[in-house]
Parts: structure tokens; C-alpha cells; sequence
């Protein structure tokens, strides 16, 4: 097998990455934060792709879409939380775990009322489509897109928590949000931004991902079992970990396709399941417990 | 100190119930095989009633791990699915009888849970949930790529069981509906014995101590992860026994057997039913399907309306139907 092909198919690994360390970023921050897995956010990843679908062909501008669904689908997570998810607050944790499945299935159905059963092809704009000669192979440019969009989003979310007021807020409250609402911190306003933040990362995330995969209601579905292995390996509550297992997870699934496509989907549990054993706790996860 | 001295001593909940209910709970196990027995003629159709079994035991199976033993699983589909697709290759690839296939795909299913069980017990809560789904779709991709055994997408078929022998010379006609309806209520009905002597015997109590605060069940000194295991494989093998019954029921495997589909659904008609309560299942699976067959006749889309009323049920009823029975009940008793 020569070089250039395995290199081709390394990048095309991190681009599946990238689209995975969205979604499961989305899904470790709510979880961080709210302390509660968001069953619907397969389903909301899918929303997230009609979305983009949706506002593309009203505008005619993929850029419109890149920037109007996740916002669009962002406010729709803040009312699900505003209006589903916080009744439940001082329950079992299953409680919101079992609702936002049940949302999850609704809202697969409702985009099947609305947009028809059969998947729908999303094509990239034409500044992006063709490929680009990197040196050591020709590589699809939206691809590298991706890879460039989800870097800044990174580095935004980096700063936005790590430099910010706002951050710091977030971070305490993830801590302890008792003591922040002792210290007067609107600490309700605070998840309903979170939840709609996280909704917004897996929308842009689908959007994003709609070019490269067929658009169809049941795309959702995958996607979810991809973001819980993805943050089962880099522990639950890691902004790092979901980063660093995203991508090596999009690389391990890229390169079996390569030797062996069958495998392709397997591996990824075949890879959760050893870490389970050796690490319950995630690449960057605290031991339970602790 | 033994798991006998704890449960006799100390049971989890108080289970001393108002005579009615004594009474109710002593007969759980031949009221319910009497609701089962004239199921077929009370409902609209008679492959309504066959369903509402094989989901009412696989909902059965269900419970034991997630009402008593408190742990909630979104991967047991696997364990359905490989009860399923296990007796209907033994029949069409290995020529077995449908007995002998039954106890393949029963133990099968189990020794799948036993793996499936002690990967996902090292974790705890939230992560339990993820894992297990992820295991299931892990089982799911499996099927799906080894086509050459399991018909791939097309599904599993070819191993129709006509006439089911027994010994003695006799036989049950498997094509009469209503005879095959008692066939795999024989079945249920030794499953709701057996988990009913489950629920009432000391490891029942353990389960329960397990669900309703961990670290002081550990305290009192019970092997936690073993009675998880435990509980875990039982289920498992539940649910494989209630996928080797839909097997020979439909004599043809789906695919979907294995999906994510089939694991919601067991966990909906469980909330709705009531989760820890022992006719909470069956009540779950019965109103779950008489939905979908009362809305599927005037809308595709049904499974819009089952979500709609599962978050609602979540939201304001979340102890299920039965559950909130037992509930109201007991409060006008002590009013």
C-alpha cells in the first residue's frame, strides 16, 4: 500500500473526526454542566442538517445555512430545556435522560412529516468543491474546510471559557452550582445558554456534516452511538478528551475502512470496549467517584 | 453476614401491603397467565395479542434490570435480537429442532449479556445508558456485515417450524394462531414463575437494596457487581427467550431485531407500564402496541404519537400506569 494513499486517507479520517469532536462536545458540555446526557442529540445533529438544507435552498447560499441553522436549532435546544428539561431538575438522572429520547424519536418523525422519508443530497458551494494539491496528494477542499472550521470553533470555545467572565462563571458552576447561586448567579439563565450551546455545536456539526453524508432523518441515529463512544473513550465531562477521542476515532474508523471497509464501523466499539477495560473513566476523565 | 440474614432482617421497602394487595401479590404469578389466557378473544386481533406476549415477556426482562435492579439499559435489543437470529440458525443452518434452537438462542443471548453485562457494570449511571447502546450497535454492525449467516439487510429467513413436537407423540399445529398463541404462552408463563421466585427470593431483595442506595447495600457487605451481573445475565436471557419466541412466531428475523428501535421500545412500554412493579410490563407492552395499532390506521407516522405520550408520561407520570395505580391506592388507604 503506498504512502500517499494511507496519508489521503489520515486527512479524510481527521475531517470525520472533526465533524464527531462537534457533536460530542456538544454532548460532554451539557453533561458537564447539567449533568444530564442528552438523548435527543443524534436527532438534533439531524435537525441541524435539514436546518442548513432548509435555509440553503430558501437563500441559495450555503454560508447562510453554515451560520442561520445552528443558531435556529441553538434556540430550540434553549426551549426544550426552558420548557421539557428543567421541570425535571432534582429527579433521577434518567428522568431527562428518558425525555430527550423520547424527543429524540418525535423529532425524527416530525422531519419525516415534513421533509419525506428519503434521504436528500446537500452539495458543498462551488468555491469549495474540487481538490487542492497538498504536496503529497490532492485532498477535497471541503474537507479541509471542515477541519478549518471546527479549528476555530475550538479555539473560540477555548477562549470563550478559559479567558472570559462568562467562562469562568460556566467552569464554577460546573463545579458547584449551589455556591454559585449563594453568590448570586443566575445560575437557570446559565444552563438554558449551556443546553442551547451544546444543541447549537451538534447543529453546526450536522450542517456541516451534511455535504460529506446523505441527508436522511434516520442519520441521527449513528451519530449519537458515535458521540457516546467518542466521549465514553475521552471521559465524560473532558472538553479535551471529546477533542482528542473525536479525532482518533474518525482516524481508526478512516483507516480500517482502508484495509478493511467491513470492519470500518466496528472498530470504534472494538476500541470503546478496551479502553472500558483498562480505563473505565476515559482518556481524561476523573476516576469515578472522585 | 449472608445474603438470608440481610433480606430476612432488613427488606428494602416495607412489604407489608394492605389485604387486597397481599393477596394480589401472592396471585400475581396465575392472575396474569389468567389476563393472558383470554387475551385473544378480548383483543381486536389475534397477532395484537401474540405481540403483546413476546413484548410483555421482553419487557418482563426488561424491568428485572432496569425497575428493580436500577439500572437503565438502551443496548437490549442485543440480547432480543441474538435470542432471535440464534434460533433461526440453528433451524435453517444446522437443522435443529425448535427445541434445541430455543435453548441456542436462549444461551446464546445469555453468554452475550454475561460480556455485554461485565464491560458496561464497570461503569456506573449515566454511562451505564451510553454503553450499553453502544455495545448493542456494536452487535447490530456485526449482523449486518456477517451477511452470509444473517441475510444482511434482507433479514433472516427459511426456517419456518410448522409443527412443533412434543413428547409422547404429541404436537402442537403451529399454523392454528390460537394454538400457537398457547404454545408461547407456555413459554411466558414459566418466565413469569421463574421472575416472580426471582423478585421474592433473597437475591430479589439484593437487587432492590442495589437500586435503592448502592454504597449501603456494598456496606452491608453484598458483592455489588456480582448481584449486577447477575441480575444483568437473568435479563439477558429473558429478553433472548422472549426474541426465540418472536422467531418462531414470525419465522422470519428482521434486521431491525437488533436496532435501536427495539431497544426504545422496550424501554417505553416499560415507562409506561410502571418500571418495578411486576404487571407493570405487560400493561406497558398492551397499551404501547394498542396504540400503535389504533394510530397506524390513520397515520404512518404513529410513532409521533407513542413519543408524544412517552414525554408526557415522563413529565407527569412517571411511575407508568400500573405504578401511579398502586399509588393512588395506597394513599386513599391511608387517608
Amino acid at each position: 500500500m503506498d504512502l500517499e494513499l494511507i496519508l489521503m486517507q489520515l486527512f479524510s479520517g481527521l475531517a470525520l473526526g472533526a465533524i464527531l469532536v462537534m457533536v460530542a462536545l456538544g454532548l460532554t458540555i451539557v453533561f458537564g454542566m447539567l449533568g444530564i446526557v442528552n438523548f435527543a442529540h443524534g436527532a438534533l445533529f439531524m435537525v441541524g442538517a435539514y436546518a442548513g438544507l432548509w435555509v440553503a435552498a430558501q437563500t441559495g447560499s450555503f454560508w447562510w445555512a453554515l451560520i442561520v441553522a445552528p443558531l435556529a436549532v441553538g434556540v430550540l435546544g434553549m426551549l426544550i430545556e426552558r420548557f421539557l428539561i428543567r421541570p425535571l431538575y432534582g429527579r433521577t438522572p434518567d428522568d431527562p435522560l428518558l425525555l430527550t429520547f423520547g424527543l429524540g424519536y418525535v423529532l425524527v418523525e416530525a422531519v419525516r412529516i415534513t421533509f419525506g422519508t428519503d434521504g436528500i443530497p446537500f452539495s458543498a458551494p462551488d468555491a469549495l468543491q474540487g481538490v487542492v494539491d497538498l504536496g503529497v496528494g490532492y485532498f477535497p477542499i471541503y474537507r479541509l474546510f471542515v477541519m478549518g472550521v471546527v479549528a476555530v470553533i475550538l479555539l473560540l470555545l477555548w477562549v470563550a471559557l478559559e479567558k472570559t467572565r462568562f467562562g469562568l462563571i460556566v467552569r464554577a458552576g460546573a463545579r458547584d452550582p449551589l455556591i454559585m447561586k449563594v453568590l448570586g448567579v443566575d445560575v437557570s439563565r446559565l444552563w438554558l445558554l449551556v443546553f442551547g450551546l451544546g444543541v447549537g455545536l451538534t447543529a453546526l456539526g450536522g450542517v456541516l456534516a451534511a455535504p460529506m453524508r446523505n441527508v436522511s432523518p434516520e442519520m441521527g441515529t449513528l451519530v449519537l452511538a458515535e458521540a457516546f463512544v467518542v466521549t465514553v473513550i475521552g471521559g465524560m465531562g473532558s472538553l479535551l478528551g471529546a477533542v482528542v477521542a473525536g479525532l482518533l476515532v474518525g482516524v481508526a474508523v478512516s483507516m480500517t475502512a482502508l484495509f478493511a471497509p467491513e470492519m470500518a464501523t466496528i472498530v470504534m466499539f472494538g476500541l470503546m470496549a478496551l479502553i472500558l477495560l483498562v480505563r473505565p473513566q476515559g482518556l481524561f476523565g476523573r476516576p469515578a467517584g472522585a | 453476614m449472608t445474603t438470608t440474614d440481610l433480606a430476612a432482617g432488613q427488606g428494602v421497602a416495607p412489604r407489608t401491603l394492605p389485604k387486597a394487595g397481599a393477596a394480589l401479590d401472592r396471585w400475581r404469578v396465575p392472575l396474569t397467565i389468567a389476563v393472558l389466557a383470554v387475551l385473544p378473544f378480548v383483543l381486536p386481533s389475534q397477532a395484537l395479542a401474540v405481540n403483546v406476549l413476546i413484548y410483555g415477556l421482553f419487557t418482563v426482562g426488561f424491568n428485572l434490570l432496569f425497575g428493580y435492579t436500577g439500572l437503565l439499559s438502551f443496548g437490549h435489543a442485543a440480547f432480543f435480537g441474538t435470542g432471535a437470529y440464534l434460533t433461526g440458525m440453528a433451524i435453517a443452518l444446522l437443522g435443529f429442532g425448535w427445541f434445541p434452537a430455543m435453548l441456542t438462542g436462549i444461551v446464546g443471548a445469555s453468554l452475550l449479556s454475561v460480556v455485554i453485562g461485565a464491560l458496561s457494570i464497570r461503569t456506573r449511571g449515566i454511562y451505564f445508558c451510553m454503553v450499553t447502546l453502544a455495545l448493542a450497535q456494536l452487535v447490530y454492525y456485526v449482523a449486518l456485515q456477517a451477511s452470509g449467516w444473517t441475510g444482511g439487510e434482507n433479514g433472516l429467513r427459511g426456517f419456518t417450524v410448522v409443527k412443533a413436537d412434543l413428547i409422547g407423540g404429541f404436537s402442537v399445529n403451529l399454523l392454528n394462531p390460537l394454538a400457537k398463541y398457547y404454545f408461547i404462552m407456555f413459554f411466558a408463563a414459566l418466565a413469569l414463575w421463574f421472575v416472580s421466585r426471582v423478585l421474592n427470593s433473597p437475591f430479589g431483595a439484593a437487587i432492590e437494596a442495589v437500586r435503592e442506595n448502592e454504597t449501603r447495600a456494598r456496606a452491608c457487605g453484598f458483592d455489588v457487581e456480582r448481584t449486577k451481573l447477575l441480575s444483568f445475565v437473568l435479563s439477558g436471557a429473558l429478553c433472548g427467550l422472549a426474541g426465540t419466541l418472536s422467531a418462531l412466531h414470525l419465522s422470519i428475523v428482521p434486521l431491525d431485531a437488533l436496532g435501536v428501535h427495539t431497544s426504545s421500545i422496550v424501554v417505553m412500554m416499560t415507562m409506561l407500564g410502571g418500571a418495578g412493579s411486576f404487571f407493570g410490563p405487560f400493561v406497558g407492552a398492551l397499551v404501547f402496541l394498542l396504540i400503535e395499532d389504533v394510530a397506524s390506521l390513520w397515520t404512518t407516522h404513529w410513532q409521533l404519537i407513542v413519543g408524544i405520550v412517552f414525554i408526557l408520561f415522563v413529565l407527569f407520570l412517571p411511575k407508568g400506569i400500573w405504578g401511579s395505580l398502586i399509588q393512588i391506592v395506597r394513599r386513599r388507604r391511608a387517608s
